[in-house]
């Protein structure tokens, strides 16, 4: 509707910058450059112009896949070695983002009341936080390589008589990943946890609900909107592992996921481009992940779950 | 109305108790509870009387003593198997159910038939009059109309006994006498055993059947709210039912049941709640309303009278809330049927009947005393 001389709203005496205020436009945003500044230097930068470079193929790309500019997106859907990459990684992400959320809830809800080593047990679960990639990847092939402790016991035990492959390969990694991404999906649960209100869960206990019902019928369903985010966190972090993956794995095989074979034709192969292909595509495999998860999110409750949360 | 109480004789705590680490939240609480009776659990903050009212619920474990009803032990039942209804103070309702379902919930519980369930819940609505809310969540409510589905949802289950966990103290004033006259009128039309703990006594007071009060986790009083009202057994229940004027005195005589009290420029003639002798530091407890200005010419004949300057005076509607000040420099609230100027000398009349003495220490009068006391009454 167009303002006409007719229109009965009296006009605003308030100054322009007062009305632009209302509207959270004032001197404070100036606060902002520093932060978009980075924003545009660091990464839309870099990231588009990663993607200007995957329509950049290499001659050799080219001849071997055609597809114009299009080369490399078609080598990446062509080529079973690179292709295969996707499931690899999908292989090894999935599964440990679903154990890290579906471990953490009972521990999680065991840990919210209040026990003796309670501090103790939770430094224990979190502590795996402040060890870096490497130090995990070097202590679990110690731990369980084939002349680590847990293979000698074994053997000198007389349960096994070949080593137990624990380390480099799919388990490895496997690992790796639960060490580093558990205390992470533990934290968020247990603040998710925290959220719900104990009110509700003794009102549900009064009306008759068994343990298994109350959990069910009440504490999953305020919980879930929770877990589908730490589901996405934890998937995030597993999909993108790179240093565990070629140190504790076999990257070559069945642990040859997308960031190795983006820094392969990186370092390798000095195709940036084919590298910047690779990396978008994980990004895009990432996005389709996560929008699943939201989409089935977004038919959960969403509101408030009573609790300090 | 088909929705009623599952009636049983009389439930009983027998030495109920709960400690916390070392320290006794409640201690020793004998009580026996007729069918459809209304209880009052009245206390400051820190009394125990949540905690008795959750270890009633069974949502904490006891430390001594036994719940029984109809001599059926049920402190031994865990929560969901004792068929108590229970209304809590912040509501605690499921945010992610509707009103209806949240309402259902505990007849869902126990596999009721889906027919019987959608009946029981619409005439658990109806009688909190939220018809028109059923579908909606309970985040779209007023905080009033929240309490209202807390209630439907405690009562649709036909509990044995309903438990109150201060459920007005979060809600406007207005709305708080509203709900006040719902829960009564509730009570008084389904004839449910309730159990209500609160820290306002006027709220106890016209609510209860029956009052507890507590303190420290200790029983004070259990009786009618009048007897609580006109006899509070110690100056602790005094304090609390209102009565504002506390003073510190020496008895001078005693006679049968009554005394003469003396000190801070002061003489009354005073009635003994508690046993005293000539000489002893007691307690005098006052109500406002006893204490009256009086007008002029009127006479004052076998009631106690002094005079006090007026300090501050309150319009309280019909009457004035006037807050004096004695020769001595106490202050005392006081009532008065006209509007005295502060600064004004007055008069004060007050009936030697309603002089209440009580001994300074709390602990417990032993029966022994009682009795001599009984004696010389």
């Amino acid at each position: 509707m167009s303002a006409t001389n007719t229109d009965p709203r009296p006009k605003a005496s308030a100054s322009r910058r007062h009305r632009l205020a209302e509207r959270g436009i004032d001197t404070q945003l100036l606060m902002l450059i520093p932060a978009l500044l980075f924003g545009l230097l660091l990464f839309v930068y870099p990231f588009t112009y990663g993607i200007g470079l995957t329509f950049q193929p290499l001659p050799r790309t080219q001849e071997q896949w055609g597809g114009g500019v299009f080369a490399n997106y078609v080598a990446f859907f062509k080529d079973p070695f690179l292709f295969d990459s996707v499931w690899i990684t999908m292989r090894l992400a999935l599964p440990v983002a679903l154990f890290n959320v579906l471990v953490s809830v009972p521990i999680a809800f065991k840990l919210r009341h209040r026990f003796r080593g309670k501090r103790l047990l939770s430094t224990l679960l979190v502590l795996p936080i402040t060890l870096g990639t490497v130090l995990t990847a070097q202590g679990l092939l110690i731990f369980g390589g084939r002349q680590g402790w847990v293979n000698r016991f074994l053997m000198e035990a007389g349960i096994i008589d070949q080593p137990f492959p624990i380390v480099n390969n799919y388990l490895g990694v496997m690992l790796s990943l639960i060490i580093s991404g558990f205390p992470f999906a533990f934290l968020l649960i247990s603040s998710y946890l925290s959220g719900i209100d104990p009110a509700i869960e003794a009102a549900a206990k009064t009306l008759g609900a068994n343990w298994k019902q109350r959990f069910r019928r009440i504490i999953l369903p305020l919980l879930a909107p929770g877990l589908a985010t730490t589901f996405i966190l934890t998937f995030v972090l597993a999909f993108s592992v790179f240093p565990s993956a070629r140190l504790v794995g076999d990257a070559l095989g069945e642990t040859r996921v997308m960031a190795l074979m983006a820094y392969r034709a990186f370092g390798e192969q000095q195709d940036y481009a084919m590298a910047s292909t690779i990396a978008i595509m994980m990004g895009v495999v990432e996005l389709v992940v996560i929008a699943v998860v939201l989409l089935w999110r977004s038919f959960l409750y969403k509101g408030t779950t009573g609790g300090k949360g | 109305m088909s929705l009623s109480a599952n009636a049983f004789g009389s439930l009983e705590l027998k030495n109920v108790g709960r400690s916390f680490g070392g320290h006794d939240a409640l201690v020793d609480l004998n009580l026996t509870i007729r069918a459809g009776e209304f209880i009052a659990l009245l206390g400051p903050s820190g009394c125990g009387k949540s905690t008795a009212l959750n270890c009633l619920a069974g949502l904490l474990p006891l430390t001594h003593g036994q719940i029984l009803i109809d001599d059926r032990r049920v402190d031994v039942l865990p929560s969901e198997k004792r068929d108590f209804g229970m209304v809590f103070q912040n509501y605690a309702l499921f945010p992610h159910l509707s009103v209806e379902k949240n309402v259902a919930f505990g007849l869902q519980m126990r596999n009721k038939p889906r027919a019987e369930i959608s009946r029981r819940v619409k005439e658990a609505i109806a009688l909190v009059k939220l018809e028109e809310h059923a579908k909606k969540l309970p985040g779209q409510l007023s905080g009033g109309q929240q309490q209202r589905v807390a209630i439907a949802r405690a009562i649709v289950i036909e509990p044995r006994l309903v438990l109150m966990d201060e459920p007005l103290s979060n809600l406007d004033a207005k709305l708080r006498l509203e709900m006040r006259t719902e829960i009564r009128r509730l009570h008084q039309s389904l004839g449910l055993t309730t159990i209500y703990v609160t820290h306002d006594q006027e709220e106890a007071l016209s609510l209860a059947d029956r009052l507890v009060v507590l303190r420290e986790g200790h029983v004070q009083q259990i009786g009618t709210p009048a007897e609580l009202h006109d006899n509070p057994a110690n100056w602790h229940v005094a304090d609390f039912m209102g009565y504002r004027n506390l003073l510190d005195l020496k008895v001078a005589s005693v006679s049968g049941s009554s005394a003469k009290v003396e000190g801070d420029g002061l003489s009354l003639d005073a009635t003994l709640v508690q046993p005293a002798a000539a000489g002893d530091e007691v307690r005098v407890a006052i109500r406002p309303h006893d204490l009256t200005v009086a007008r002029e010419g009127q006479g004052t004949e076998g009631r106690n009278a002094f005079a006090a300057t007026v300090s501050v005076v309150e319009y309280q509607g019909r009457e004035f809330a006037v807050g004096v000040t004695t020769s001595t420099g106490k202050n005392l609230f006081v009532h008065s049927e006209f509007a005295p100027t502060p600064g004004e000398t007055v008069m004060l009349v007050l009936d030697p009947a309603r002089t209440l003495v009580y001994r300074t220490s709390l602990t417990a009068v032993s029966a022994e005393e009682q009795e001599l006391l009984q004696v010389r009454g």
